[in-house]
């Protein structure tokens, strides 16, 4: 009888040693004379222990980590193929605490399937939305997720029914599904493990989103920074067109819905969703005045329904199960849960997914394990490179989207990057003027010139020439930049930085620096 | 013709496309002219097989989609990740975002500047290596990291980044 035996093609997991330690397995069975079923699974988000492997029991899978490929023979050894003792044996996977303690609604099948395995698929769950949604009337579709309250998990956190009812009562030739897969905010990888761990869940939101709303074709524009996520997306999408669950006939229902896949080039701004319209229609991602909005005038001039790659994915579960069991999760106006990523300087990093309403110190600390250095943790960065610094202070903070409106903050896409006390905030602070001077699409001066001189600005104050003076400019410089930018770029920028000098303003301070700054 | 209206002229001029290349392009664009908003994907798919976009390229891609030269060579220069000059046989993308500067990618920046004697958007004078930034590759709890053409790597310290820059021969 053959052994099967997971280890991650997860490209976070590939980046430490998966795809060594998956040959090494198979050569060391072969050997050995056993059979091995090899699955190349998503990643179970617990990303200190990658490469994860499991090894399927009649108890269930049994979890070693982090697996490297000189270890392998020892697992052998040790008879990990009946899910024997081993010093990296972590026991039975579904019983470990870390993933017990979340509620993995979107990531329920990430890491758990095979991701482009259709059977593994279905037998999981899926496609049971998209059935439902083929039989229902679009406007009980687009209410359901009206009334689950989901709102979009890209960053700007707006109610997803309501898009899709404006997308819906317009009418148009055509309309378009756009899923916004440009992951650009360092500390987040929710969308990667999705496209890499589960990719057919995003296809099937997507195709429900484009029968809710009259869309025929949709778009992925993906960075081209994933090209781990880009081949297997691919191949998910090739696989599912030939089992005709996209396509000219969805299921033989008569309805067509294709979805093609898009790569971005390196621009952050492309996040932002016209400028994302502006690049898939092979221009500048240079970012469009609103109004008209992209659900009325959106890709090619056309009624277009913009969501990120969580909240598609969110859809079939909301559609199978009910608005009502989506809302009973999360608090206030945040319903339902958000996949939260742990990253940077921490000890335990990876996927949270929980209800909204857990703090952020139950995730740095409970889930986190504190910092990974084993210093003290001394800033938070939230939401990403436009995401207020936060103290410990503020660190009982609670994930919801008012909640860190309240402090100034915003959840984004749900991104945590931990910093200990060694971080030098002013530094970071002139990074995030740095970034948007790069990055700045250039469409409007308060972000491509305020960045520049915001980096201009902080490193006089750093060098202590007329630190006083500066310091009142920068803040002058911050209001322009918030209140005259076009978009979340130039506008959002000011966040780290104006956070950085209010809770660490003694990192401004002229002193001795053992680095130099940046060039 | 005076000389200087020559020199101009020839620096106006992009070093013309070999053949190889010119069937190159002409197939990606008798292959993708129609999609629509085709550009991005035809940039890429020269960039794939050339390593480049090469600016003699330009006005071919510029001929095939009904747009101007400036047109083209405003969507290449407004993208970080297409390049208008070969790279070396390795590109090396380090990452500078904020998950991997808590864990040390300053210092690895430092450290691949000194060791490759170039700086990002440069290529060592062997040709073997291209050095570029990148922000975030989503290994953010595996970090520092970076890609080396298309391989993810993840927790690099110097270390490791030695025995990569080893593994090539640089």
């Amino acid at each position: 009888m053959s052994i099967t035996v997971y280890v991650p093609g997860d490209s976070g997991a590939l980046a430490v040693g998966a795809e060594r330690v998956a040959r090494a397995i198979v050569a060391e069975g072969e050997r050995r004379g056993l059979s091995i079923n090899l699955v190349r699974n998503g990643s179970r988000g617990m990303y200190w222990l990658e490469p994860l492997v499991e090894v399927v029991t009649p108890h269930g899978r049994i979890a070693y980590g982090p697996v490297t490929e000189s270890a392998v023979a020892s697992l052998f050894d040790a008879g990990f193929v009946t899910g024997a003792a081993h010093a990296l044996c972590i026991g039975p996977t579904d019983e470990l605490d870390w993933l017990r303690r979340q509620e993995r609604l979107c990531f329920a099948r990430v890491g758990v399937i095979d991701p482009l395995d259709l059977d593994d698929f279905r037998a999981h769950g899926g496609w049971q939305g998209l059935e439902r949604a083929l039989d229902a009337g679009a406007a009980d579709l687009v209410r359901c997720i009206t009334e689950s309250g989901l709102r979009g998990r890209g960053g700007a956190a707006f109610p997803v029914g309501i898009k899709w009812n404006t997308v819906l009562g317009a009418t148009a030739a055509r309309k378009y599904i756009v899923c916004n897969a440009d992951e650009g905010d360092s500390g987040t990888f929710s969308d990667r493990m999705i496209l890499e761990g589960d990719p057919y869940r995003l296809i099937e939101g997507m195709a429900i989103a484009g029968l809710a709303v009259g869309a025929t074709q949709g778009y992925v524009y993906l960075r081209s920074e994933y090209p781990h996520a880009a081949r297997t997306f691919g191949e998910a999408l090739a696989r599912a067109r030939i089992a005709g669950w996209i396509g000219t006939d969805v299921r033989g229902s008569g309805r067509a819905f294709d979805i093609e896949m898009r790569l971005g080039a390196g621009a952050y701004i492309c996040g932002e969703e016209t400028s994302l319209l502006e690049s898939l229609e092979g221009r500048r991602g240079e970012v469009r005045f609103k109004p008209p909005l992209p659900a009325l005038k959106g890709l090619f001039g056309m009624p277009t329904v913009v969501n990120n790659v969580i909240s598609l994915a969110s859809v079939p579960d909301i559609i199978v199960n009910g608005a009502a069991w989506y809302r009973d999760h999360g608090v206030g106006r945040s319903r339902g849960t958000l996949p939260i990523q742990l990253g940077g300087n921490i000890r335990r990093g990876g996927l949270v997914e929980k209800a909204f309403g857990i703090t952020l110190r139950e995730l740095l600390v409970d889930f986190g394990g504190g910092s990974a250095s084993g210093r003290p943790l001394r800033a938070v960065q939230v939401g990403g490179p436009l995401g207020a610094y936060l103290p410990e202070s503020q660190f009982d903070t609670v994930i919801d989207y008012e909640a860190f409106a309240a402090i100034g903050a915003m959840l984004g896409h749900g991104g945590i990057v931990a910093f200990d006390d060694s971080v030098d905030m002013a530094e970071q602070a002139r990074f995030a003027m740095e970034f948007c001077a790069v990055e700045s699409c250039g469409k409007c001066t308060p972000c491509r010139i305020g960045s520049v001189r915001g980096v201009e600005v902080i490193d006089r104050i750093r060098a202590g020439s007329a630190a006083e003076q500066n310091t009142v400019l920068l803040r002058s410089l911050c209001d322009t930049m918030t209140h005259g930018s076009l978009c979340a770029m130039g506008g959002l920028t000011p966040s780290p930085v104006l956070s950085a000098l209010e809770h660490f303003p003694q990192d401004f301070a002229p002193r001795e620096r053992t680095r130099e700054p940046a060039q | 013709m005076s000389p200087t209206v020559a020199r101009s002229a020839s620096a106006a001029t992009p070093v013309p496309l070999p053949e190889s290349s010119r069937e190159i392009v002409a197939a990606i664009l008798d292959r993708l002219h129609e999609l629509p908003g085709g550009l991005l994907p035809i940039l890429h798919a020269i960039q794939d097989e050339l390593g480049f976009v090469p600016p003699a390229a330009v006005p071919l891609i510029a001929k095939a989609l009904n747009l101007s030269r400036a047109d083209v060579h405003g969507v290449i220069s407004f993208y970080h990740h297409f390049r208008g000059v070969a790279p070396g046989r390795h590109v090396l993308r380090l990452c500078r975002a904020e998950a991997c500067q808590a864990v040390g990618a300053r210092a690895l920046e430092k450290h691949v500047f000194k060791r490759a004697g170039v700086g990002f958007h440069e290529t060592t004078p062997d040709g073997a290596l291209t050095l570029e930034p990148v922000y975030c590759l989503g290994n953010c709890a595996c970090a520092p990291s970076l890609l080396l053409d298309d391989e993810i790597h993840g927790r690099v310290d110097i270390e490791r980044l030695d025995a990569l820059l080893d593994a090539l021969g640089r």
